[in-house]
């Protein structure tokens, strides 16, 4: 057994290339997926049970299915029924899909979790139903759930691996691009691996910068 | 080209689900054993031991399954191994699920009050025998509805072998597709596939924990 890295010096702005895309997907994801989360919750907590079932659907639907398929359905599926679509774009909807559909799901458990009294409080007090959502329901319930949406935008990221697959050139792109030219597929692998776990790490330190400046208010206070 | 029926696609993609079924329990099992161990030796008393567990389960919660089945693929033949796609499908599946295991459990034992440890210890049992006799069995109550959920992840996660070449449902469904080219009903197919693998487990997962905390356990 003789491993051996020095063959992937070259190769460094290729993954330099797939590390930058892989982050932008990220990026993008996270910021599209958590606000359509935050729609499909309001309209879930609201009185229309023909649009909260349509919702519950979907969410249910992206839960039990692998995020391959649903990119392969996307990529594969739409042009098929005319609607043409680029291999990023493919790649980008189904993140937000995918993101949006189980964020959903734990900023609701956040929400039940708030006391429904408070919820009619806000109304009493005259607060329209956006408003009372806004205040009152939804920026507790992220707060209490933040560790959890977390953990979920990282295995996004890492699921994000999966775009390759259809010649998305984010950073599995790259370590495929490099193993068919060395040959060297474990020493490949092995580097980018890596990079995917500080970037998971990384991702995680950001994310708890951001929350320590956007729940300031909790800090202190009664949870 | 025209020549496949709906039938033909769907008869295809059953036999090629069975692999999936298969490959799912395989992994689910060996990941359960493997995780078991883990675990007891997690909560024992050796430090090191405890460390070098919990960068076991880091790393794999930390990177993409898609990278540790490549790992597991050409990682062997570094090693001087062949190994076929199922091995290699088989062995990261099974490690990938041993660490999130490994993980759920150490919660649920942790969520067993300490004055149960202490109170097997004082009446004289033993580390095994306070594990075997008071501990699990508690915990085991409590991590049932998390580890029905979790199959759900290993479901899914055997898609992924077929990036590897192992020809499972997914895989199935990209060969049909070259063949007849029908990407909207054959990916459909395939989801509904996943779906009705998974949405009874998911069900059953959520109707396990209402039970468990609607029964007043914390």
């Amino acid at each position: 057994m003789t491993l051996d890295f020095s063959t992937l010096l070259p190769y460094m702005d290729v993954i330099l290339v797939g590390l930058v895309t892989t982050l932008w997907l990220t990026v993008v994801t996270t910021l599209v997926g958590i606000a359509l989360a935050v729609v499909v919750a309001y309209v879930r907590d609201g009185e229309s049970a023909i649009a909260s079932r349509v919702l519950g659907a979907y969410v249910e639907v992206i839960r039990n299915t692998p995020f391959i398929v649903q990119l392969f359905f996307l990529f594969f599926g739409l042009p098929a029924l005319g609607i043409p679509i680029s291999a990023t774009v493919a790649a980008l909807l189904a993140m937000v899909l995918n993101l949006g559909a189980y964020t959903a799901e734990i900023l609701r458990a956040g929400i039940d979790s708030t006391a429904r009294g408070q919820h009619e409080a806000a109304r009493a007090l005259g607060l329209s139903r956006l408003q009372g959502f806004r205040h009152v329901v939804l920026v507790p319930a992220f707060s209490r759930v933040y560790p959890s949406l977390i953990s979920q935008c990282i295995i996004v990221m890492l699921g994000s691996a999966v775009v390759s697959q259809i010649s998305v050139l984010d950073l599995t792109y790259a370590a495929n691009f490099i193993q068919s030219r060395s040959f060297r597929g474990f020493e490949v692998y092995l580097v980018v691996t890596l990079i995917y776990l500080l970037l998971a790490v990384g991702l995680r330190l950001a994310f708890e910068f951001v929350g320590r400046r956007l729940f300031a208010f909790r800090q202190g206070g009664s949870s | 080209m025209t020549d496949f029926t709906l039938w033909d696609i769907v008869r295809n993609l059953l036999l090629a689900g069975r692999w999936t079924v298969m490959l799912s329990l395989i992994a689910f099992a060996g990941g359960a054993v493997v995780g078991l161990v883990l675990t007891l030796l997690r909560m024992g008393g050796i430090r090191p031991l405890r460390l070098l567990i919990r960068l076991y389960v880091d790393l794999f919660q930390g990177t993409p399954l898609l990278m540790q089945l490549f790992l597991a693929y050409f990682g062997a033949a570094v090693l001087g191994f062949d190994v076929s796609a199922w091995t290699a499908a088989s062995v990261a599946l099974t490690l990938f699920t041993s660490a999130f295991l490994c993980d759920i459990w150490r919660g649920c034992v942790e969520a067993v009050p300490s004055g149960q440890w202490q109170a097997s210890r004082v009446l004289g049992l033993n580390y095994l025998q306070s594990m075997r006799h008071v501990i699990l069995p508690q915990a085991l109550r409590l991590a049932v509805p998390p580890t029905v959920g979790f199959s759900v992840q290993v479901i899914k996660g055997t898609a992924l072998a077929s990036v590897i070449g192992f020809v499972e449902l997914t895989k199935a469904g990209t060969m049909l597709n070259n063949a007849a080219f029908a990407p909207f009903t054959i990916f459909a197919l395939v989801a509904l596939g996943y779906f009705i693998l998974c949405y009874p487990l998911s069900r059953y997962a959520r109707y396990l924990e209402k039970k468990l905390y609607g029964a007043g356990i914390r």
